[in-house]
């Protein structure tokens, strides 16, 4: 590898798989075994180009990293812009770690147009990593809204019985936030243009302006109910059982490992440090519905019969940890919602893999179907234990490290919301293990169980990297925290000092303007 | 040598990892071997490390060794490093000591299970995160190893999962343990919110210079003692102890009686000096433990289940164990965490040599006249008894009269919980005989099949049997009070650790400062007074068991509804069942699943869409193609917009 500062790393990174996709185009359909290794192959080899990424990525420096800057359409002020700080990093690394995995997981159990599968699941990771890179705000859009598009079809081509139901449920909620989102970019791109003079969409530049709090409020609702229908947060969530249960495993994978956390990521790429003012009074607000999140999605989860549902609203109360985190605006609640981040994509994903790997065997999901499976299948049991741990975060393995540092963040700000959410901890013990017993414990008395057979080597080669991580993150965390902790801290202070400035200057302004000019 | 205290834990992490590797394939003894020569090389490693400690004057007797930082954000900065002083040092060498003849006895018992090698890859996975949860210097590792035996109690009350039973008693535990552990988190985020830090000396010395009563000391003692009561089983958490004898019995007399459930207690005596500065918190710990002593030895009366009676008994000894760390007698407490470890193992595993003799039944009922049948178990099982009762000489002896003594005099006692204490103490022995008299008195009771397989259990069994009934015997001889003419020598290791609070309080720091006639002379009657009332239940239990007669049924008829209430442990499980968890589920199913969810949520949103839909539809029919309605409309438009802008 010579020197990274010299290569377009992260174009080469975010393109690479829709080259693939390319080349896949011409191989011939029929010859599956050779479209499913060249697919498994690419995204492996993304992940080694992560690698010195995440290596050569200076954890001391706040700002963004491995910058692109060309010009793109300049008579609009867009731009090619590329970047990675701290706190996309993590979500690159989780993309290109589990897209390989995925493509694993899929080797038996799609057999049904597996070029188009392949081919959908490499445009969407390049979709994917844009989204984590793009520093201008159309590039962003455009792989936001460009990532909708495969897995639409991976969820409405590959999916189950009521997948078209669940594909167009997904569509339009996402849609419905896109097009919110697309609004607060024009009027973002229009304040700045209006207020300086330049027309631009890049990131850098409009999350520099100062922006009204009354205007604030408008722009951080639009972002933050797109994003919030993506997290999803409570009451944004139903969209999210319907496309779990209906997607073919691959999908439900990269669903809750990558695409909740465009939601997560976007409250704090852009809600937290473009409308500051309105982060800080509105976040209650945010962090209220987290909380209820939090138990509300644990006790639904609790009575569901069907385990991708259940994983489905475990989801809803997980990602209600991290805005809670995100929310809470304190250091250590921010960098424990972005590692909880990452323990979400890794445990939920591995869940949704292991869910994936009896329906393969059984087809079906129904947990009642189940019971016993401890006797005839000991190595999917021993990794559903340690992922049902993880899940329920105890100590030793990643969940606990996120949701500790969530929570002791958030009592230095809301004790009362604090308390509530530790409640998560009792409540995820009882779904989980509840769950884990009815599947895996007492007889193996029916029949079609007594016959299933134990993990293979492909299967137990998907698992294995997730659980290592899981244990790395749990054990000895530095590794990633001190990748973001630098960015967290630049975001807190910028939020700090951005709230600060608005404040005095509409104190002592009596214009009516809805633009402040910095300076 | 200090900087080599990691080892003690690594032993048993390096054993299971062995036996996870390579034991699945052998069919013999060799994951039981492994196992348990892993755990004895912790526990050279301890002694070892005693006399290195004992080395040291005992005022530098605190040394800590970091490893590496673990969770660290901002001011925020975790390490996972160990502490070794003289309680963690008691501590290390109970659980790996007894852990060992633990292991040993589990080879024997444990064989010619289908789940050898897992049974030993979780056992030794407990005595890993024990290890962690004792040695840890800050309250977030011990965290880890708070709930790390947890976990393991839940795999292994669990352990043969086919039975439905087992695998909720399993889940039982863990959930209320996590009730406990909430508290305990709640706990630490109040420490580090208020310190901010979690390390246990910074903790410590800091809160030393707070006044006495302060409010988040109080609390902070009190979050702490909810994650106790979890793990340690006392009102109203014990709920699941009962259950967890689903486990095999070298788990109930390892992990559920002499090392896991006696970790809040550990806890209490750790943070002695928020205990201290925490007078209302710290009568609350009494105070529950006390009631606790008293609930849980009146059900023990009348329960039939050999392992159950037990499981009851080490809840009320517990209590015992909070009255004394409640009271303020640290060491005490701790005293008696550790004879209680010797001789409540030794029950649970003669109990288990029982069964194993009675093809795995437990209740006492089919039991009887085992005396003869397998001496060597009666006797040890006997020096156990003798030992749980307080028989003068006994280990028992000497830490339950240190705690009801200090019950009456020390820093928060009163003479009503020397009271509870006393009460407690006589029904413990009634209902220990009772075990005894049913099961190894009178005549057997059991099918033939049973009797025809009666036998000793093996060396391997018996002989950690033999070792810890010497233990049971002889452990008290390092406590003997001066009152009795001893200098405590176990007191006064443990003294420099509970410096600090002995120092709040104004006192000297070891415990032979009621040292003036007239507190011997009350000390001396109320242990006489005590001595009475076992030797009278011992007396009652010999009229009610010892010899064959209509007594027990009389009596509980007599009793009738009290009896029963009793028999049926107060009816405190069906009243959670009834009260919390049926009727949480039935709102999460009915309420907040099918209608919230499915019903508000997203019934208005496909009827959004529907509606979307349906007016489309409405509006597509306006769109007809007959251009005349095009013109017609057009006019209308038009003359509405005239109207609207000039009336």
């Amino acid at each position: 590898m010579s020197d990274l500062s010299t290569m377009p790393i992260l174009t080469i990174l975010t393109f690479l798989p829709l080259a693939g996709a390319l080349v896949l185009l011409f191989v011939p359909r029929q010859r599956e075994a050779l479209i499913r290794w060249f697919t498994l192959v690419l995204t492996l080899a993304v992940f080694l180009l992560s690698l010195p990424l995440f290596t050569a990525f200076d954890g001391a420096n706040p700002g963004f990293q491995f910058e692109e800057n060309r010009s793109w359409i300049p008579s609009a002020g867009i731009g090619y812009h590329l970047g990675v700080d701290g706190i996309s990093l993590l979500m690159v690394m989780l993309t290109a770690f589990l897209t390989p995995l995925v493509i694993l997981s899929s080797w038996r159990s799609v057999t049904k147009k597996v070029k188009e599968y392949m081919i959908m699941f490499l445009v969407l990771e390049t979709a994917m990593l844009g989204v984590f890179l793009s520093l201008d705000m159309v590039l962003f859009y455009l792989f936001w809204e460009g990532m909708l598009i495969p897995m639409y079809f991976i969820i409405g081509v590959w999916g189950g019985e009521r997948r078209l139901y669940a594909a167009i449920k997904f569509f339009l909620f996402t849609m419905f936030g896109g097009v919110l989102m697309l609004v607060a970019i024009l009027v973002l791109y229009f304040m700045h243009g209006g207020q300086s003079g330049l027309y631009t969409f890049d990131y850098l530049a409009l999350s520099q302006m100062l922006i009204a709090s009354k205007s604030q409020v408008w722009l951080f609702f639009a972002f933050g109910i797109a994003f919030a229908i993506k997290v999803p947060m409570f009451p944004f969530h139903t969209w999210l059982p319907d496309a779990h249960v209906e997607a073919p495993t691959g999908g439900s994978v990269i669903l809750a490992g990558i695409l909740l956390k465009m939601g997560t990521y976007g409250f704090l790429r852009f809600c937290i440090p473009l409308f500051p003012t309105a982060a800080q009074q509105y976040g209650w607000l945010i962090m209220l519905l987290a909380v209820i999140g939090i138990i509300y999605g644990a006790l639904v989860s609790w009575v569901q019969p069907d385990l991708k549902k259940l994983v489905a609203f475990s989801s809803v109360s997980h990602l209600g940890f991290v805005m809670l985190g995100l929310f809470a605006l304190t250091l250590q609640s921010v960098q424990g919602g972005l590692i909880q981040m990452v323990n979400h994509g890794l445990s939920t994903g591995a869940l949704f893999l292991l869910v994936g790997m009896i329906y393969e065997r059984r087809h079906t999901r129904l947990i009642a179907d189940f019971g016993g499976l401890a006797r005839q299948m000991p190595v999917f049991v021993t990794f559903f234990l340690i992922i049902t741990l993880s899940s329920i975060g105890l100590p030793g393995l990643n969940g606990f490290v996120g949701e500790f540092m969530i929570l002791l963040g958030t009592f230095e700000v809301n004790r009362l919301l604090a308390v509530l959410a530790t409640t998560g901890v009792i409540l995820s013990a009882v779904y989980m293990l509840t769950m884990f017993q009815r599947v895996n414990f007492g007889k193996l008395d029916k029949p079609e169980n007594q016959e299933l057979k134990d993990l293979n080597g492909r299967e137990i080669a998907t698992l294995v990297p997730i659980v290592l991580l899981c244990l790395w993150i749990g054990l000895y965390p530095s590794t990633f925290l001190h990748k973001s902790e630098a960015a967290a801290q630049k975001l807190l202070d910028e939020y700090r000092s951005k709230q600060d400035k608005i404040a005095l200057i509409e104190e002592m302004s009596a214009s009516q303007t809805n633009v402040i000019n910095p300076k | 040598m200090f900087d080599l205290v990691w080892l003690i834990p690594l032993f048993p992490l390096l054993g299971l990892i062995i036996n996870a590797l390579t034991g699945w394939k052998s069919a013999g003894v060799r994951p039981g071997v492994i196992a348990s020569a892993a755990v004895g090389l912790s526990f050279a490693a301890a002694v070892a490390l005693f006399f290195e400690l004992l080395r040291l004057p005992a005022a530098d007797r605190l040394v800590e060794v970091p490893l590496f930082k673990w969770i660290a954000a901002g001011a925020l900065s975790t390490e996972i490093a160990f502490q070794i002083d003289p309680l963690s040092m008691v501590m290390i060498l109970v659980v790996t000591g007894v852990s060992f003849i633990i292991h040993i006895y589990a080879i024997g018992y444990m064989h010619g299970d289908r789940g050898f090698n897992r049974f030993f890859i979780f056992l030794n996975l407990f005595v890993f995160a024990m290890l962690i949860l004792v040695t840890a210097n800050n309250f977030l590792m011990m965290f880890i190893g708070w709930e790390g035996v947890g976990l393991c109690s839940y795999l292994l009350i669990g352990f043969w999962y086919q039975d439905d039973y087992n695998a909720y008693a399993g889940r039982k535990a863990f959930v209320v343990n996590r009730i406990g552990d909430f508290g305990f988190l709640l706990a630490i985020f109040l420490i580090y919110a208020t310190f901010r830090t979690l390390d246990f000396t910074e903790v410590f010395s800091q809160a030393a210079a707070m006044p006495i009563g302060a409010g988040v000391l109080t609390a902070i003692a009190l979050l702490l003692f909810v994650g106790a009561a979890g793990k340690s089983a006392q009102l109203p958490l014990y709920v699941w102890l009962p259950d967890a004898m689903a486990g095999p019995t070298p788990v109930s007399a390892l992990i559920h009686a002499a090392t896991m459930v006696t970790a809040g207690v550990y806890m209490v005596a750790r943070a002695n000096v928020i205990y201290t500065l925490a007078p209302t918190a710290a009568a609350v710990v009494a105070i529950v433990g006390a009631l606790t002593a008293l609930y849980a030895a009146t059900i023990g009366l009348t329960q039939f289940d050999i392992k159950r009676v037990l499981a009851y008994s080490t809840i009320s000894q517990l209590g015992y164990m909070f009255i004394g760390v409640g009271v303020g007698a640290f060491a005490a407490g701790i005293f008696h965490l550790m004879t209680h470890a010797f001789f409540k193992a030794l029950l649970f595993m003669a109990a288990g040599s029982v069964m194993h003799a009675m093809s795995n039944q437990t209740d006492m009922r089919i039991m009887g006249g085992l005396r003869t049948k397998m001496p060597r178990t009666f006797w040890t099982m006997l020096i156990g008894t003798l030992a749980i009762a307080g028989i003068p000489g006994f280990s028992g002896f000497f830490s339950k009269d240190e705690i009801l003594w200090q019950a009456w005099s020390g820093a928060h006692g009163a003479p009503w919980l020397w009271l509870i204490g006393a009460v407690a103490a006589a029904l413990t022995t009634f209902y220990m005989f009772r075990l005894i008299f049913m099961t190894f008195f009178g005549t057997l009771r059991a099918d033939d099949k049973t009797a025809h397989h009666l036998h000793e259990s093996p060396g391997v069994m018996t002989w950690p049997l033999i070792i810890l009934a010497v233990l049971s015997l002889i452990g008290g001889y390092v406590g003997i009070p001066a009152v009795l003419g001893g200098s405590n020598h176990f007191e006064h290791f443990l003294a420099p650790v509970f410096a600090a609070s002995a120092e709040l309080r104004g006192v000297a720091a070891h415990g032979g400062a009621e040292g003036h006639a007239t507190g011997h002379s009350l000390e001396l009657l109320l242990m006489g007074i005590v001595l009475v009332l076992v030797l009278f239940s011992l007396w009652l239990a010999w009229r009610y068991y010892g010899r064959k007669s209509d007594l027990p049924a009389r009596t509980a008829a007599r009793l009738g509804g009290a009896y029963r209430l009793v028999f049926n442990k107060y009816y405190v499980d069906e009243f959670y069942d009834a009260v919390i968890a049926r009727p949480l589920h039935r709102i999460s199913e009915s309420a907040l699943w099918r209608f919230i969810d499915v019903r508000i949520i997203d019934g208005s949103i496909n009827g959004t869409a529907a509606l979307i839909g349906a007016g489309a539809r409405a509006l597509s029919a306006l769109q007809t193609g007959v251009v005349q309605n095009y013109a017609l409309a057009f006019v209308f438009g038009v003359i509405a917009l005239l109207v609207y802008l000039f009336v």
